[in-house]
């Protein structure tokens, strides 16, 4: 087990470079920080100062090592466009984004996979051939269209639902939520939907695949040969099976939904990450893209890894060497 | 069901049974007019060639005909009760509980995610009524009973971890764990290796005997049949050919067909797939011809089987579908089939 997850960090590791390297890429490459720190009216001198300051007079690999070396503290320099230190700027919208994640994520489990497990068992009924249309409806439309059309139904029309913000937030520690206010929460309703729709669709179908697959199988079949019952069997035995390849591909798409969160959180005006990230692209304010860009780099390792474990407990024919005295 | 009263009957007994698939190109007929009984504590070997019907056969009398597979005539019987026209829900009750059933392929019979003990005590639990403890006693002694040695130890374990032959002993322990007076074994050693195959027959046949188990085994190996079956029924295009007592069928086969199968066995051979002195192959199912379904391969077709379909015929200790038998015909049984 501790060998497992050491190999799969170890594994990481190249993939977390390239992308420090793609990030610093952008330092080196894109915009010149020097002009846009110093603005209009400077001297030679210090414009040559600066670039030692920045470090940008040094060779291109002890940059990046140097680069590498700050991030791994976190420290990722002052945002450009802000001037303040773009951990801190990131560590403030960081919950927004967070809070938003999960409950799309929430939305797009909690209704995707007993949708995807309905239409699998009740392939004809009139009520899986509705979902489908609607899933169908889900995957084509596109994000911001989403946001749009629920702004204007729940919003401008009926009222009920905030179109922007987060609502009133309560701050624990360094964390700001907007779980306990019901204000909070109610903004988190049309977010949380218009971001785990796309998700929730997908699931939906691969739960429904899957199912299908699974319940063709012979131990299904000889499932139902011993004469167990059609709950203990499709509640049972097939949907356990199905949910092996769906946790790694939901996984996976809960990175995608912090990653995609940038479209939702632009929508509603949601003081995320995303929004955070937009607004540096417009000011091209390098640092903050980079931590951005390293942030949700490692998010998705980080899934990979959970997802790789989750399957691992999920599945005993990846447990080996398992003890006859029991336990895990 | 009066449980306590002496079994008199016979514990199965299909008739007539006919298995109907409707397809794009019209309703295709695998089943025609099946029937054979079984005895208690009888086991009867089912042979034929690949796409006779066997495992049909098996699918029908346990209620689990794959859709649009449907029965569209005749009638099964267990002990007597009528069980081809039951609703899912009492045929539910009657699978696993009643007719065991041993599939083909134990590396995908077993559910992977389920410890091998856990789908023992599920299955004894869905008919018997057990308390937690009782049943994972009982899973213990079922898995000695089938020879896993640690039982103890094993039942714990997931299939994965058991190899082939184990599995297929974990199989055959589901299939008898309710105590059923009917088992379906269909192909039970096919898909093992030839070394281990005779091991899980005897144990099957130990088993049978013991709890007193009326057996339809389906199988390819006539080594297994001379050895295992009391009694044997040969089918061919959906139909039985003959049926009668082992001795009988393999020793001195009536039908022009079984004795072309009987011919036809190489002694280690496992899937009977042309048969010497016969030429051609089965037809499909959309292409059997009228009168008997054999006659295209019949070295001793003569008129009448090109017109008529025949009935099982009392010929001797067996019963053979074949015209020869039928003093009326014009032609009759040349010696070699007659005294085999
Ligand atoms: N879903 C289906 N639709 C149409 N025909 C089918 C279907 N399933 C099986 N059949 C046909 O029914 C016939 C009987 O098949 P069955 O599986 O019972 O043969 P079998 O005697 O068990 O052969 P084998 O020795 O290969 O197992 C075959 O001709 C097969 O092609
Ligand atoms: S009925 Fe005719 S064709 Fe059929 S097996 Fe007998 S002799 Fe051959
Ligand atoms: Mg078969």
């Amino acid at each position: 087990m501790a060998a497992f997850i050491l190999s799969r960090i170890l594994q990481a590791i190249p993939v977390m470079l390239v992308v420090a390297l793609f990030s610093f890429a952008m330092f080196a490459y894109v915009g010149d920080p020097v002009a846009i720190m110093l603005g209009q009216d400077f001297t030679e001198a210090q414009r040559v100062q600066l670039v030692h300051d920045l470090g940008l007079d040094q060779p291109f690999f002890v940059q990046f090592a140097t680069f590498v070396g700050h991030a791994l503290q976190g420290d990722f320099g002052l945002s450009y466009r802000l001037s303040r230190p773009v951990a801190e700027l990131i560590a403030e919208r960081a919950p927004a984004t967070l809070e938003l994640a999960f409950c799309a994520a929430l939305v797009a489990l909690l209704v995707g996979v007993p949708m995807g497990v309905y239409t699998g068992l009740y392939r004809n009924s009139w009520l899986s051939r509705a979902f489908l249309t609607f899933s169908l409806i889900g995957v084509s439309l596109p994000t911001f269209l989403i946001g749009i059309l629920l702004i204007l139904v729940f919003s401008v029309w009926l009222g009920w639902l905030p179109s922007f913000g987060r609502g009133d937030v309560v701050q624990l520690g360094w964390w700001s939520t907007g779980l306990l206010t019901l204000s909070g929460l109610k903004a988190l309703i049309l977010p949380s939907i218009t971001l785990g729709m796309f998700q929730l669709t997908l699931i939906m179908r691969l739960v429904r695949a899957e199912m299908l697959e699974v319940l063709r199988t012979d131990y299904i079949k000889f499932a139902r040969a011993r004469g167990l019952s059609n709950r203990a069997i499709n509640f049972g035995h097939a949907l356990k099976n199905t949910l092996v390849p769906v946790i790694t591909i939901a996984g996976l798409q809960l990175g995608g939904i912090i990653a995609f969160a940038i479209v939702t959180e632009t929508v509603f005006q949601w003081p995320g990450m995303g929004l955070l990230f937009i607004q540096s692209v417009g000011a091209a304010d390098i640092p903050v893209m980079a931590a951005y860009l390293l942030l949700i780099a490692l998010v998705f390792v980080t899934i990979n890894l959970v997802v790789d474990l989750l399957y691992y407990l999920v599945d005993p024919r990846l447990r080996i060497g398992r003890g006859a005295a029991g336990g895990h | 069901m009066p449980a306590a009263a002496p079994i008199t009957g016979p514990v199965l007994s299909v008739r007539d049974l006919r298995v109907q698939f409707p397809t794009r190109r019209g309703v295709l007929t695998a089943l025609d007019g099946v029937s054979f009984d079984i005895a208690p504590g009888e086991v009867l070997g089912v042979v034929g060639e690949s796409g006779a019907g066997k495992s049909m056969t098996g699918a029908a009398i346990i209620g689990l005909l794959e859709p649009p597979g449907r029965i569209a005539g005749g009638e099964i019987r267990l002990q007597g009760e009528r069980i081809d026209t039951l609703p899912q829900d009492r045929l539910r009750r009657i699978r696993g509980r009643q007719i065991g059933a041993i599939f083909q392929d134990p590396l995908t019979t077993l559910n992977p995610l389920y410890t091998v003990g856990r789908q023992l005590i599920e299955t004894m639990q869905a008919h018997l009524g057990l308390s937690d403890r009782e049943a994972r006693q009982r899973a213990i002694g079922w898995l000695e009973m089938v020879g896993i040695p640690a039982a103890a130890q094993r039942v714990d374990s997931y299939p994965h971890e058991f190899s082939g032959g184990m599995r297929q002993r974990v199989v055959i322990s589901l299939a008898l764990c309710a105590e059923p007076i009917l088992v379906v074994a269909d192909e039970p050693t096919t898909a093992l290796d030839v070394s281990i195959q005779a091991q899980i027959i005897a144990l099957l046949k130990r088993l049978a005997r013991e709890k007193g188990t009326a057996m339809m085994l389906v199988t390819h190996d006539m080594g297994v049949i001379a050895e295992t079956a009391d009694r044997v029924a040969v089918m061919y295009a959906g139909r039985v050919a003959e049926i009668g007592p082992v001795r009988a069928v393999v020793k001195a086969p009536k039908h022009p067909y079984s004795a072309g199968l009987m011919a036809s066995i190489p002694p280690l051979d496992r899937k009977v797939a042309h048969l010497s002195g016969i030429e051609g192959a089965m037809p499909r199912l959309s292409a059997i011809p009228p009168g008997c379904a054999f006659n295209p391969r019949c070295p001793h077709v003569f008129d009448r089987c090109r017109h008529e379909r025949p009935e099982l015929i009392e010929t001797g200790s067996t019963r053979a579908a074949c015209w020869l038998y039928d003093p009326a015909s014009e032609k009759q049984a040349p010696e070699l089939l007659r005294h085999g």
